[in-house]
């Protein structure tokens, strides 16, 4: 059912933020910052796919909108960062 | 083709509000793109920074986000799928009400950054080293881009509910709710990248 879906989501999403609070208070180093970021990009996944429909979505166009964005994001940022780390 | 269903593209109007969505998420993605190059320069700089931050806070207002998106899908669900007007009414109600208390957090937070001195170019701040004066600089220019976008999506999300209360937004022509609430979801995306950024380095 719809409605119990959107609820499990939003209860996974609260359970998500909880783990990411108690991952950066762990004090593990460096990897820190790789996990919260997973963990954001699995929220926003959630969000994209179930909140925002996505997930139903039948539009092709719609559908690779996001990836391309992403896509579009990752070779800016990444580059970038590479460039400033390499100088 | 008739002129009515032209006048109501409601794929149409998904697909520009989609493309809107992905300039923002440009707008936003260049500052992050800033925020990494600076934070990579200046480790221990923004991981002391970022210890005058309030967890606990930043952590309430995630949790307020997130339930104003679950709140904002039920209120598109509420009549899309069940024809319910009044429902719907009240879960917008209830989006915008928790938009506001995102902000009044928010507000309180620049408060006491404010009182220790702690915003761009206060004579307090300019004394800390370059890479704290940066991540000062980022955190009040990202997160008040952000509660600006908190502030745009509750004035549209009032305007919808006027509509939805008035019947002009009905279970038949809901194009607008639904984008209404895309435009939140995004505003909410964007947050769940602030905050282990800004609140969860130290």
């Amino acid at each position: 059912m719809a409605l119990a879906r959107y609820i499990w989501i939003w209860v996974a999403l609260l359970v998500l933020t909880a783990i990411t609070v108690t991952t950066a208070g762990l004090n593990i180093g460096r990897i820190a910052i790789v996990v919260v970021l997973a963990i954001a990009a699995g929220k926003s996944t959630l969000v994209l796919l179930y909140f925002m429909h996505l997930a139903t979505e039948k539009r092709v166009l719609l559908k690779i909108l996001v990836p391309i964005a992403i896509t579009v994001l990752a070779i800016f940022i990444g580059l970038t960062y590479t460039d400033v780390l390499t100088r | 083709m008739e002129t009515s269903e032209a006048r109501d593209d409601s794929v149409g109007s998904r697909i520009g509000m989609w493309l809107f969505l992905l300039s923002e998420i440009l707008i936003f993605g260049g500052l992050f793109l800033l925020y990494a190059v600076y934070r990579a320069k200046h480790p221990v700089d923004f991981h002391n920074a970022s210890l005058a931050l309030s967890r606990f806070d930043g952590t309430l207002n995630t949790a307020v986000l997130l339930t104003s998106s679950l709140t904002a899908v039920l209120a598109i669900y509420s009549l899309q799928e069940l024809g319910k007007k009044r429902a719907s009414a009240w879960f917008l109600g209830a989006t915008i009400a928790l938009g506001g208390v995102f902000l009044v957090v928010k507000g309180f937070e620049w408060a006491a950054k404010f009182e220790h001195g702690l915003y761009p170019r206060a004579a307090e701040l300019l004394k800390h080293p370059p890479g704290e004066i940066l991540y000062f600089g980022l955190y009040f220019t990202m997160t008040g881009l952000h509660a600006l976008h908190v502030i745009i999506g509750m004035t549209v999300l009032s305007v919808v509910l006027s509509w939805v209360v008035k019947g002009s937004v009905n279970q038949k022509r809901s194009a607008i709710l639904e984008n209404a609430g895309l435009y939140w979801h995004l505003v909410d995306i964007i947050w769940i990248f602030l905050f282990p950024l800004f609140y969860l380095i130290s």
